[in-house]
């Protein structure tokens, strides 16, 4: 300031500083993303969180019981007179329960819901497209406890009588003979119970893969003379074969895990039984329901080791469900 | 010379000669179909249903057959056969809410709606006692259930939408994964967690962890669907303007996309509304009011149905029927809610 009557220069005006810069979020945004970021883990943090406790419960069973766990086919807990429990605890006969009341189901829904799909996609006029969806859509969103008071008063007489007509005529083969006439509640009607549980499932996955063909091929086909269902055959079936196996095997994820709906309709014991119009079958879901009641500490463990491996099971079927459906989609092949 | 106008033909359209052998075809089909149930032994509506279509099948193919070939007959049959498949599911459906509703209304009174179970059992005559015990616990369960997994399945989504990390692709697949988990395994998992590890036994907020665990990906998938929907423009918009990522999601996107955020929650709410097998590890049974959610059993829709049906008296298969149709129109009344309210953010 001294000089400053001396200056004959204007005097300088101080440049601001250039301001920095950068590409560094500020610190809200730092928190928001911590934030997100810790609750997006939370689907990991519970699925691992899942394995760890039901592995830690399970784990006497498992070391007890050992490789037998999957292979034996006996649940049973005796104590001897001095009170020392021999538990037997095998899934074998659970197991193939489930294959097989999944199996069915999926031979059931799968054809009905791809001609379902395919109904919605090339045949249905809009309006009734549009009711067709809504319904399917609320097929998915009914409790499947209502499907279980359904499937027992409603569906089980009637499957009853199905089964007796396919014991007639087809009895001679061994999966539909049964050692005794008894007709209800069997693995045929489970299935077909989740059948019904998994047809929103696969159709909606299958009408989603269907409607993405490209438009192109389509006229194409038109074009070289084909009818509507030759180019179903030629372009869509190709096209959307995998998302119809991805489709189908999130539905197997869904009928392996299903719990009360099928409890409500199945007789289940202990014995591997491939005669599916008798009323005897496994589900591992149902048995951890049934068995829980009465479960002391040591069975309590037997069924958190059978819940680790439905949860297992559940998991495989998911991830390679996923990643057919995904691969399909994206690759517009 | 005379002009003639050429009138435009579509070749495509169904003369009326077509429409008369359609329609022929389908009354002959109708006229065998009762006549094969009423002269075999064959019964029931599905009887009919199947040999309409069976013979609806054969007359047409027949009529086609003349027209347009083996290929006409081809297409026929497929196009019959999408048809039946379509029919056959709505038929499944309808027998479901049919039987819903007609055999659920027969329990339904004023008791049965504004009393609980305290002084009568599932056994008693109707008209003793209801279920407004259930109600108030299971709303219980679905508020504990959107407090933890709205927010959780909403930053999940907002994860993979605006911030897209690293770690995206991976949460998409667990998240995916997660979708696919046996209700039972999260009941048996907050078992042994929680009620094999701590003091706390059944109450109501365990059945809400067990819930959420269901309810997570449903609101994640749905939201996530919903964020993508917002333009991107808008985005942009607010970082040109000025305000930070953070200002932009809670103050534009969010907003953007607020009746679809809530469809995701409506949507997660009915998956979650009508579950039980997770229940009967971690709530209990109850016959009378608690609302005490943190200590407890608890008194719950879906257990007075399963109870009902393992009861097997015809009070309690008649209470069974009638508390799962009061759950039913919570469940339907939700899902018109999410319907209108998705239509309309799709709209915008």
């Amino acid at each position: 300031m001294k000089d400053a009557g001396m200056s004959i220069d204007a005097p300088v005006k101080a440049t601001p500083a250039p301001r920095k810069i950068t590409t560094k979020p500020r610190v809200s945004d730092q928190i928001f993303r911590a934030i997100v970021t810790t609750f997006s883990f939370s689907a990991l943090l519970i699925l691992s969180l899942i394995a760890l406790f039901l592995l830690l419960k399970g784990f006497a069973t498992l070391k007890e019981q050992g490789f037998g766990f999957i292979t034996n086919f006996e649940w049973s807990v005796i104590a001897d007179e001095n009170g020392v429990e021999t538990a037997k605890f095998g899934l074998q006969a659970m197991l193939i329960g489930t294959l097989i009341i999944s199996l069915i189901a999926l031979f059931i829904a799968v054809p009905l819901s791809v001609l379902t799909a395919l109904f919605l996609t090339f045949y249905a006029p809009d309006r009734i497209k549009r009711v067709l969806v809504t319904i399917i859509d609320l097929m998915a969103a009914f409790p499947s406890i209502l499907y279980g008071l359904w499937g027992f008063f409603v569906l089980m007489p009637m499957a009853e009588y199905w089964a007796k007509l396919i014991h007639k005529w087809l009895g001679w083969i061994y999966i539909f003979d049964v050692p005794d006439p008894i007709y209800t509640r069997s693995p045929f009607i489970a299935g077909i119970v989740l059948s019904v549980m998994i047809i929103p499932i696969i159709t909606s996955v299958s009408r989603e893969v269907f409607s993405q063909t490209p438009l192109d091929r389509v006229q194409a086909a038109y074009a070289l003379g084909a009818t509507k269902w030759g180019m179903i055959r030629a372009v869509v079936l190709p096209f959307g074969a995998g998302g119809v196996v991805g489709g189908s095997m999130l539905g197997l994820g869904r009928a392996f895990g299903e719990t009360v709906a099928v409890f409500s309709v199945l007789n289940i014991v202990f014995r591997a039984n491939f005669q599916i119009l008798f009323t005897q079958g496994g589900n591992i879901a149902s048995m951890i329901i049934q068995k829980w009641g009465e479960a002391g500490p040591k069975e309590v463990s037997a069924l958190m080791a059978a819940g680790l491996v439905l949860f297992i099971l559940t998991l495989i079927v998911n991830f390679l469900a996923n990643a057919v459906v995904t691969r399909t989609v994206k690759s517009g092949r | 010379m005379s002009t003639t106008s050429v009138k435009p033909i579509r070749p495509w359209a169904a003369t009326p000669r077509d429409r008369i052998l359609t329609a022929f075809s389908v009354g002959l089909a109708v006229l065998t179909s009762v006549v094969v149930v009423l002269a075999t032994p064959m019964k029931g509506k599905l009887a009919y249903f199947a040999i309409f279509f069976l013979a609806w099948f054969v007359i047409d193919s027949l009529f086609v057959l003349r027209k347009s070939g083996p290929k006409g007959v081809r297409d026929g049959l497929a196009a019959k056969l999408t048809l039946f498949g379509g029919v056959l599911v709505c038929m499944t459906v309808f027998s479901i809410l049919w039987a819903t509703i007609s055999r659920g209304l027969k329990g339904i009174n004023v008791a049965f709606l504004t009393q609980n179970l305290r002084n009568a059992s599932l056994f008693d005559p109707i008209g003793n006692g209801g279920i407004l015990h259930a109600i108030s616990g299971t709303l219980m369960l679905i508020l504990i259930a959107i407090i933890i997994s709205v927010p959780m399945g909403i930053l999940t989504a907002l994860y993979l939408t605006e911030i897209k990390g690293k770690a995206a692709g991976l949460i998409q697949f667990l998240v995916q994964a997660m979708s696919g988990v046996p209700s039972v395994v999260a009941g048996l998992f907050i078992y042994a967690a929680i009620i094999l590890n701590t003091p706390l036994r059944s109450s109501a907020f365990l059945g809400g962890l067990a819930l959420t665990i269901l309810m997570v990906p449903t609101v994640t998938r749905t939201a996530q669907e919903v964020l993508n929907l917002v333009p991107r423009d808008l985005r942009e918009a607010g970082l040109a303007m000025g305000a930070t990522q953070w200002k932009t999601v809670a103050l534009v996107v969010v907003p953007a996309a607020r009746s679809g955020l809530i469809t995701a929650t409506i949507l997660g709410v009915a998956r979650i509304a009508g579950e039980t097998a997770p229940l009967l590890f971690t709530v209990g049974v109850f016959d009378g009011y608690n609302f005490n959610p943190f200590k407890g059993d608890q008194g719950t829709i879906p257990t007075v149905v399963w109870r009902g049906l393992l009861g097997g008296t015809p009070e309690s298969i008649q209470r069974a029927w009638s508390a799962i149709l009061v759950l039913l129109v919570v469940v339907l009344i939700m899902f018109v809610a999410a319907r209108t309210l998705g239509a309309r953010s799709m709209k915008k």
